[in-house]
């Protein structure tokens, strides 16, 4: 193998690209030339630089809602398109209409077929009261040792209760709620300076993936269904944040 | 963008397509911003950038048959800063890609460590670079894309992606060796 091909080589063993043979034939190759060897170490180090930098630039959160903003914008109701232009107005206020009397009524967290025993009004109203001062948590503690036992005595089920702090979501301890007139677990995971709520209650019905997200009044939420448990994230974090902890807590 | 605007209304979501959407290509945004940061190398532009090329994801959402959506999205987020780029900075795209591997004597591993170790000094080589290698490194590096993933988001064959990334390397390489400290921090 000639050194030039080599130094082309070289960065597909350093990438992993190679197949087998080709990547067995170049370990050969360096133990023999030691200018590659030398290259290699400075790809590598190189690569480690790259890797520890925190070059990666995030999208920052203007750009999150301004994105938002216009999917909202290129979401179309579907009965929009074949109705005139003039009558926006009177659709416009038909909508307001059925909206008011429908929400407390109508909305479930997901379509029928899935339903959660709860309106997303609900959730939003009880994770907002969470909010307030001295209602997030009835018992503080990072530690899911201490926070599970806790629940005894308090609820006829036993919610699972696991800390995500390595991964990002710090948990910070847990209270007794009521949502859709039941009682309710809830867990508070922190995201950054974000709160997160875990409503978890007992079910009868069938496992389902984790459902797409909804969204009400800037707030977010992931419900779904798994060993006999229901559950429900809601938060103001991002979508991409909420969904990374329901797969969490998913596996 | 020319061309969007007739045939508007088939091009809009539906319910079902912007969950779609939210699922599968909104969790890439950071990536889309990354991208688009690294290739204009201002994050005010990128801003602007990524958010019309979410955009164009959205309208070419239903042309979307399952798949890698972020290579997808990425192949889009490019487009969309090459087209910008051509426009604004026309200058930038000029650069040589086809550049032959060069003999350089080796740089050993330790002093390559101390110079990558300074930020600074790692941002302003790499936005030396020209777009087309800059774009290869950050795919890789930054993003860890496959070479396939590399080939269909820059539209270069799959058989020159090692290629591309070994001349890449060695151009950072030379510009981290090259560049001042104090040219570094004139940069930002």
């Amino acid at each position: 193998m000639g050194c030039d091909s080599t130094r082309t080589v070289l960065h597909g063993y350093l990438d992993g690209e190679l197949d087998a043979m080709r990547a067995a034939e170049f370990e050969r190759h360096l133990e023999i030339c030691r200018e590659c060897a030398i290259a290699l170490g400075a790809e590598e180090s190189l690569r480690s630089s790259l890797q520890r930098s925190g070059l990666y630039e995030n999208a920052p959160v203007s750009l999150r809602k301004k994105v938002r903003a216009d999917l909202g914008a290129a979401t179309a109701s579907p009965v929009a398109l074949r109705i005139p232009a003039w009558r926006w107005l009177a659709l416009a206020a038909a909508l307001l209409i059925v909206a008011s009397v429908s929400w407390y009524a109508w909305p479930r967290v997901q379509n029928s077929a899935s339903s959660a025993p709860f309106t997303a009004a609900e959730l939003i109203d009880a994770h907002v009261r969470s909010l307030q001062p001295g209602h997030l948590t009835d018992v503080v503690s990072s530690d899911q040792h201490t926070v599970k036992p806790w629940f005894n005595g308090k609820l006829a089920f036993v919610p699972p209760v696991k800390d995500f702090a390595d991964e990002g979501f710090a948990l910070m301890g847990a209270r007794l709620d009521v949502l859709g007139g039941q009682n309710v677990a809830a867990l508070v995971y922190a995201r950054r300076k974000h709160v997160i709520n875990l409503f978890v209650l007992p079910t009868q019905k069938p496992d389902t993936p984790i459902h797409p997200p909804g969204l009400r009044q800037g707030y977010q939420w992931r419900h779904w269904r798994r060993q006999g448990m229901e559950y429900c994230a809601v938060s103001d974090v991002s979508d991409s944040d909420l969904y990374e902890l329901a797969q969490l807590l998913y596996q | 963008m020319s061309g969007s605007d007739q045939g508007r209304g088939s091009d809009v979501l539906d319910v079902q397509d912007r969950a779609r959407f939210e699922q599968l290509v909104l969790p890439h945004l950071d990536a889309a911003f990354n991208l688009a940061r690294w290739l204009l190398r201002n994050r005010a532009d990128s801003e602007d950038v990524a958010q019309e090329a979410m955009l164009r994801a959205c309208r070419f959402f239903r042309g979307f048959h399952g798949g890698d959506a972020r290579a997808w999205l990425l192949q889009i987020v490019r487009n969309t800063c090459y087209t910008w780029l051509e426009k604004n900075r026309p200058v930038e795209l000029m650069s040589e890609f086809d550049e032959e591997l060069h003999q350089q004597p080796s740089v050993s591993p330790e002093t390559l460590a101390i110079a990558g170790d300074n930020r600074e000094r790692l941002t302003r080589a790499l936005e030396t670079l020209p777009p087309r290698f800059r774009e290869v490194l950050v795919l890789r590096e930054f993003e860890g894309c496959s070479y396939k993933e590399i080939a269909s988001i820059t539209a270069i064959p799959i058989g020159t992606v090692m290629s591309a990334l070994a001349r890449a390397r060695q151009r950072l390489q030379r510009a981290l060796m090259h560049a001042s400290p104090q040219e570094a921090s004139r940069g930002l």
